[in-house]
């Protein structure tokens, strides 16, 4: 239908020509002036307490703790059942974040800005690896680390960014596809290609030595501090791409470890859901499937954006990590992926697929079709909350999401 | 009259066969199985076979 190839040659089109630069790092009270006291954002779509998996009621008892809404864990999880506390999507306020996704007033924020369309979007700082606060984690060291980025590390970055006017990050992703990341599961590339141009900067506006040493120990000791970065970029570039009539291209997917939601151009900004499933992968030593919650995060934007579990090939060494295959499998997926999309970028290419672009634009009447689902690479939290990470895997999105979307795409182009 | 049905093919398996399997990949296990060559080409059903979503798609041009 020539409607929808129009529309989504136009969503292609500002995927593809958006240019997303971190400019900032601000306390999410400033990026989001509707974010309240008492008011918590959440990964994936909408959803209530009595519905929130272990790990997501683990982070919400735990910030509020953090922010001073609650004495103790217990006393947060009686208000939290009692509905002291509104809880909102991320994706409603601009914002996205990994995992649990907590967002909340006090939480500084990496702020990406689209300069070709002008647009901003945030994300928190990556808290590292281990027991942390996206993985449902919420003792006394979680919320220690929250605070020390919330005082020290946050407005350093800020400081840093200002001064440098920003990171343009198509050329950081271009370059770390390069070397070996998909910027999901693998971004030890990009976390040393952000660090190499921080540093300098981090180093003029913070004259504190120690303040200054521990910033550049946290960054470098983390092989995933541009995930958060990625994810900010990922939501800059598709909001740019929402509400285009006719257009049957995916602008978010998310999870909130209960239900796995999307977004389609063309249908605004209805929410399609569907049961998450299970991540399939590997486990840390002690760890097996029963420990497992079901998958969660916005961090499935940069599937979303052709990155992550579309961008595999890039990656072979992430195959192992996530325990999908061996390396010479990673190809494999990138292909597959190239099934739904409509298009590819030319400026993220993958040399191992002689320097073809990611494919790029998931459109909903290819996944129906083809019952292909896209992959997405993640990471495995326990399914008890204060826990935190115990494994890695990928997940498929549910196809009903697509079909319930297909349904209602259809009403909008007047087809029954 | 009835119709003649025509002379089976006897010459078919009288050689190495050949083997091109579309859909089921079980049937192309079983070849493989027993040192036949078999090209698996990947199909199924648009939609799965829902034929309610698959009308729409006609429709939606995919």
């Amino acid at each position: 239908m020539k409607k929808i190839e129009d529309a989504n040659a136009e969503t292609l089109k500002r995927m593809l020509s958006g240019d997303p630069v971190l400019v900032d790092c601000i306390p999410a009270s400033e990026a989001i002036p509707d974010l309240q006291k008492n008011m918590i954002l959440h990964s994936g779509p909408p959803i209530d307490w009595a519905r929130m998996c272990g790990p997501m009621r683990g982070a919400v008892t735990g910030i509020a703790v953090f922010e001073g809404w609650a004495k103790d864990l217990a006393d947060a999880e009686k208000k939290a059942a009692s509905g002291a506390y509104t809880f909102a999507p991320n994706h409603h306020h601009g914002a996205v974040g990994p995992m649990t996704g907590m967002t909340t007033i006090s939480q500084p924020l990496l702020v990406v800005e689209n300069r070709a369309f002008g647009n901003r979007a945030y994300c928190a700082i990556n808290e590292g690896l281990g027991k942390v606060m996206r993985f449902g984690g919420n003792d006394a060291e979680v919320l220690g680390r929250l605070a020390w980025m919330r005082d020290e590390l946050g407005p350093a970055l800020g400081r840093a960014l200002r001064d440098m006017g920003g990171i343009p990050l198509k050329t950081v992703i271009s370059r770390g596809l390069s070397m070996g990341d998909e910027m999901h599961q693998r971004n030890i590339a990009c976390s040393s290609l952000l660090l190499r141009l921080l540093a300098p900067a981090l180093a003029r506006t913070t004259t504190n030595g120690k303040i200054l040493e521990r910033c550049l120990d946290f960054i470098g000791r983390n092989d995933q501090f541009f995930l958060n970065v990625g994810m900010a970029m990922g939501k800059s570039i598709t909001d740019p791409a929402r509400g285009i009539p006719g257009s049957s291209i995916v602008t978010a997917m998310c999870r909130n470890g209960t239900d796995f939601g999307i977004r389609v151009s063309g249908t605004g900004d209805q929410w399609f859901t569907a049961p998450v499933e299970m991540p399939v992968g590997l486990y840390f030593p002690g760890f097996g499937e029963k420990d497992a919650n079901p998958d969660m995060g916005d961090s499935a934007i940069v599937e979303t954006i052709g990155l992550g579990g579309f961008a595999m090939a890039a990656a072979p060494a992430v195959v192992g990590f996530v325990g999908a295959g061996p390396a010479s499998e990673a190809a494999n997926f990138t292909r597959l992926m190239g099934e739904i999309a409509v298009g590819t970028n030319p400026e993220w290419t993958i040399p191992s697929m002689d320097y073809a672009g990611v494919p790029t634009g998931i459109d909903i009447r290819r996944v129906v079709e083809t019952q292909i689902a896209p992959t997405i690479n993640t990471g495995i939290a326990h399914r008890q909350p204060g826990v935190g990470q115990v494994g890695a895997g990928i997940v498929k999105a549910p196809l009903a999401c697509f079909e319930n979307a297909l349904l209602a795409f259809a009403e909008t182009m007047g087809v029954a | 009259m009835a119709a003649q049905s025509p002379p089976p093919n006897t010459s078919l398996l009288s050689r190495p066969v050949k083997v091109v399997n579309i859909g089921l990949e079980r049937f192309a296990k079983e070849l493989e199985s027993q040192s036949i060559p078999v090209v698996q080409v990947e199909w199924a059903p648009p939609a799965g076979g829902n034929a309610k979503l698959a009308a729409l798609l006609a429709k939606l041009g995919s």
